[in-house]
């Protein structure tokens, strides 16, 4: 009897005290989790696309490299923009996500409906224009990074022949194609756009094949506004030159990447977030430029003369001090109209719903 | 003139993958069955060419472990539907997910990385002739291969008796096994060949026509090889025209864009596969040699009771 | 050597139990596969079958994803059941989704309880119009409905995009590429307040019972069987197999145009280019897990959408990469179609198999 007594006492205590070291160590683990800030992230495309959806999670990692362990990051990738997105938005809502990111166009109204049944959650809705008390906008302005680079390939092509393959006809895409051709008209009156449409964002074999009709059509140059690095790669084996989309395209053209206009979404990501810590969130537009550091240049290609990074350089410096604005006047429409008086700057409003080819570019936009 | 012959290269490179990947499902059709899986067995492929050739430096090894990972996905469909007798149109098609998913998980180190330009196999002076010396003499060596397996298979059906085998038990496989034929071991060897041949195809696109891996990215081709089984009512030179003809519109709707033709580029993305559909209308209008061809016991499941 | 027997008549114990042989089967590769992957294999599990079912708001959202695959579903079994091979359900759900948005931006403000069933009508009309042209091409022409209802999905999405991009967007919408949000009388009432469960399942569901009772009683379910089963004695018995060819075209368009009117009406609420998101393929693989059996495409479809919606909960709460889910849905597949085999066929040992075979071929030589 007393030697079980004995054992008893012997190891109640220790248990007894694991048991509230636990129970320490639950309340504490909860404890904190409350405090860590949850926030989600809804990609479009795998994260393997190593485009679009790629550059929203790097930008994902540099939120993770910033807050450590005082965040805890969710991210679900091919999400369709079709029904499926709401019930993703929603779930991330009701598991406690503070802030949402959804990262691509057809993500607006469902994010605007989930938005409205959770008001605490703060809501990011990326290239889309509809906003509320919890939701807010943010994009890049791609068409400055277009511009610059437009002024390089302009100056690079020896046969005043630039290859653009173009996905869909929508405003972003339209005022890529515009700005890019503005920059090469600034310093080659000669140069002529060829415009490729692939009718899909992503399939690297269809990309890779509209690379190589410009090639043999006389491109020298490439732009793309699609997904994947065919088009870099393909430029690569023919000794021609590219511009890189999205993301630094460096690995899959080293010789024929000019420059690479990065999508850069972390300095954004830490900035909203951090808000969010510190109260202080309000629901917004950002379009960042140049000078927000959202977009960035991969570096010049050694084979780029150095009176043409100047120019490029000049360029980039100028519109990040607000000094240029790719749309200024006076500009005509492809037909002969008029949308912009001499020395008028165009609207943010009139970029973004932008469906008509400047003058000077060949080739019809379909309405 | 040029520019020209480089159109036709692009239509080549356009349609090798689909005739690798068609004259596969052809040979697994005429032996009865049917396999939507194409599209998985291609994106397999594709990483396993990509994956093996950086990890090995060779291409050739590439190449083999993609008709290896191919033909196990066959074997893997060979035996869900010959020897579990599962439905064999469910099972491709769960094929096809299985595939992508797996692809995506074993390329998940590999999108970044880059492969060196896949070299021609130039026929020494003949390639050099003007017009029909790069497109005849000029090629790669895998679009050779797709060249010979197209005509291989041919010969295989109309010649050899294992060929006559296959397409018996296609018609009448209860007949094929009274007269002593393995119709599911003949079945399990058709469907590793096919396997084998849409891995190439993926691998071709993986590894000459991008060259690059990234997800999802045989982006639907699957699906045109196993409508062109159906266009070339299932005669093994006709895959190479489906291909071609399809491969053919798919570019010349790019190439007409660069010289700035002003059609929709959507409706313009639509012809390649009206074509197929009117081509298909105008080539089988004749009804009863269409029927001659298409296996009778296509896609119905075998069971042998002894 | 194991051989599998024909049994004399199905088995009634394993046409109920295969699916839960194969659930198990799942389960355990499942355990295999994310232990393999180094994640927690049991949690794994329960988040993608238990969890979209623990909470009212996923078991509304498992009607509305499952919605399109029962509808597209029945349809197609119909047809796989003549031997009828429409692959592009995709494409007529599509269409169906044009039509019906169409008619819902052109009564636009209009405040009548016709706009939805107008809508509706016009949808299922959608669907059958371009499921009509293979049914054409194949009874007029002899042109195989395998090629040209594949293709026509192609051109059909392709057409989404040419409209939503022009004469269908939404004219304040800074000419991004969707349509504007449906007016309220254009969109499905909603069952459960606060979800989106809409209408759409309920005619789902009566759909399901009236494929049921058309099988299993009606002349035309005998017509179909026989058209699949025996060509010839249909043929014989004087059923045109023309005929079978338009039915079972014009039945699977019409309810695929329907589940494509749904889909925009229903959880969102507009026309967009995204909408076609694979649901017309998927829903193949529906009809075969149900066996061709309305109240097995029911089981099937909820069996999906309930892989679906697990399989995102499994990205949100476990960061399971989506590729893993694929992989799952597959073996899950692999395991339900294989299962089947112990309805028909029981397991049996022989001692001698191939000598027999070996035997029978000299026979025959």
């Amino acid at each position: 009897m007393s030697l079980m007594k004995h054992s008893k006492m012997k190891y109640s205590k220790p248990i007894v005290g694991a048991l509230a070291a636990l129970a320490l160590a639950v309340g504490a683990a909860s404890a904190l989790a409350a405090d860590k800030v949850k926030v989600g992230f809804v990609y479009v495309g795998p994260i393997g696309d190593h485009g679009w959806s790629y550059q929203h999670h790097e930008g994902l990692k540099a939120l993770k490299a910033k807050f450590g362990d005082k965040i805890e990051t969710t991210h679900v990738e091919k999400v369709s923009e079709g029904p499926d997105a709401e019930r993703v938005i929603q779930q991330l809502a009701a598991k406690g996500h503070k802030i949402i990111f959804t990262t691509s166009f057809g993500y607006m109204n469902p994010t605007l409906k989930v938005a409205k049944r959770f008001p605490k959650v703060m809501f990011e809705h990326s290239t889309g224009f509809k906003r509320a008390k919890n939701v807010s906008t943010y994009n890049i302005r791609f068409y400055e990074g277009r511009y610059v680079a437009g002024i390089i390939a302009g100056k690079m092509t020896k046969s005043n022949t630039i290859g653009y393959i173009a996905s869909f006809p929508i405003p972003e895409v339209v005022m890529g194609i515009n700005a890019a051709y503005l920059g090469a008209k600034s310093v080659n009156p000669n140069v002529k756009f060829k415009v490729i449409w692939v009718s899909t964002w992503f399939d690297p074999g269809k990309e890779a094949d509209a690379a190589k009709a410009l090639t043999d059509q006389g491109a020298d140059v490439l732009f793309q506004h699609t997904d994947s690095p065919a088009a870099m790669k393909l430029a690569e084996q023919k000794g021609k030159f590219a511009i890189g989309q999205a993301s630094n395209m460096g690995a899959f053209g080293p010789k024929a990447q000019l420059t690479a206009l990065v999508n850069n979404w972390g300095p954004y990501y830490i900035k909203r977030v951090q808000a969010v810590m510190d109260g202080t969130w309000k629901s917004g537009d950002t379009w960042g430029g140049i000078d927000s550091g959202m977009l960035k240049f991969a570096a010049w290609n050694k084979a780029i003369p150095a009176d043409v990074v100047k120019l490029a350089e000049a360029a980039r410096d100028q519109i990040s001090s607000g000094k240029l604005h790719p749309f200024t006047g006076p500009m005509k429409k492809q037909d002969g109209t008029m949308f912009l008086k001499a020395g008028e700057k165009i609207s943010d409003r009139a970029l973004s719903g932008m469906n008509f080819y400047v003058e000077g570019l060949d080739g019809k936009l379909s309405k | 003139m040029d520019l020209t012959v480089s159109i036709i290269l692009g239509i080549i490179i356009a349609a090798t993958p689909l005739v690798f990947a068609a004259i596969g499902e052809l040979t697994v059709e005429k032996s009865g069955v049917l396999n939507l899986g194409v599209e998985g067995m291609m994106i397999v492929g594709a990483i396993a060419g990509f994956a093996g050739t950086i990890e090995s430096g060779s291409f050739t090894a590439g190449i083999i472990a993609a008709i290896i990972a191919g033909a196990m996905m066959g074997l893997l469909f060979a035996f869900l539907t010959q020897t579990l007798l599962a439905n064999q149109v469910a099972t491709g098609l769960a094929l096809t997910m299985f595939g992508l998913g797996i692809a995506a998980l074993w390329g998940q180190g590999y999108s970044g990385k880059s492969l060196p330009t896949f070299p021609k196999f130039a026929v020494p002076g003949l390639s050099d002739l003007p017009i029909i010396g790069p497109i005849l003499f000029g090629q790669d060596a895998l679009v050779y291969l797709s060249i010979a397996l197209v005509l291989g298979v041919s010969w295989f059906f109309a010649r050899t008796r294992n060929g006559l085998v296959v397409r018996a038990i296609g018609e009448n496989h209860e007949a094929a096994n009274a007269i002593g034929y393995g119709v599911v071991r003949y079945r399990y060897l058709a469907l590793m060949f096919s396997g084998g041949c849409s891995g190439l195809g993926g691998a071709y696109l993986s590894i000459v026509q991008t060259p690059l891996w990234v997800e999802n990215m045989t982006a639907g081709r699957g699906w045109i090889a196993l409508a062109l089984v159906v266009f070339a009512a299932w005669r093994p030179m006709r895959v190479l025209l489906g291909a071609y003809l399809f491969g053919g519109i798919t570019i010349l709707q790019l190439h007409s864009q660069g010289l700035g033709v002003d059609i929709e580029p959507q409706i313009l993305s639509m012809l390649p596969y009206l074509a197929t559909i009117i081509v298909l209308v105008i080539i089988s209008r004749d009804k009863v040699k269409a029927k001659l061809n298409a296996p009778a016991c296509l896609g119905q499941t075998f069971y042998a009771a002894s | 050597m194991l051989k599998l027997e024909l049994r004399k008549e199905p088995s009634k114990l394993m046409l109920y139990a295969t699916p839960f042989i194969a659930l198990g089967l799942t389960i355990l590769a499942g355990l295999l596969l994310f232990a393999l992957m180094g994640k927690e294999p049991v949690r794994a599990i329960t988040t993608i079958f238990f969890e979209p079912l623990t909470s009212l708001y996923s078991v509304s959202e498992l009607m509305v994803k499952s919605t399109p695959l029962i509808l597209i579903g029945i349809g197609l079994a119909l047809g796989f059941r003549a031997g009828v091979w429409n692959i592009g359900a995709e494409g007529q759900f599509a269409i169906g989704a044009i039509c019906g948005s169409a008619g819902a931006l052109y009564f636009y403000q209009v405040e009548s309880i016709w706009v939805l069933p107008l809508m509706c009508l016009a949808g299922a009309a959608g669907g059958m119009a371009w499921a009509a042209i293979p049914a054409f091409l194949k009874t007029r022409l002899n042109t195989n409905e395998i090629l040209v209802s594949l293709m026509l999905v192609y051109v059909a999405v392709l057409l989404l995009g040419v409209l939503v991009h022009g004469p269908m967007r939404d004219p304040d919408g800074l000419n991004f590429p969707e349509s504007r949000l449906f007016h309220d009388a254009a969109i499905l009432p909603i069952l459960i307040e606060g979800t989106r469960a809409h209408a759409g399942f309920i005619v789902a569901l009566i759909i399901v019972a009236l494929a049921w009772f058309v099988l299993d009683r009606h002349i035309l379910g005998f017509q179909i069987k026989v058209a699949g089963q025996a060509p010839h004695a249909a043929r014989f018995a004087g059923f045109s197999d023309k005929r079978i060819v338009w039915l079972c075209f014009m039945i699977s368009g019409a309810l695929a145009g329907l589940a494509g009117v749904f889909e925009a009406a229903g959880p969102v609420g507009q026309l967009v280019p995204a909408l076609p998101v694979g649901y017309g393929f998927t829903a193949i693989i529906v009809a075969f897990l149900g066996r061709l059996h309305p109240v097995g495409v029911l089981l099937g479809g909820l069996l999906l959408a309930l892989t679906y919606i697990g399989g995102e909960s499994a990205q949100i709460s476990m960061s399971l990469p989506s590729a893993t889910t694929s992989v799952f849905q597959g073996m899950l597949l692999f395991f339900l179609l294989a299962a089947d085999v112990f309805v028909n066929y029981r397991l049996k040992w022989t001692g001698r198999a191939a000598k027999t075979s070996a035997a029978l071929r000299q026979a025959a030589e």
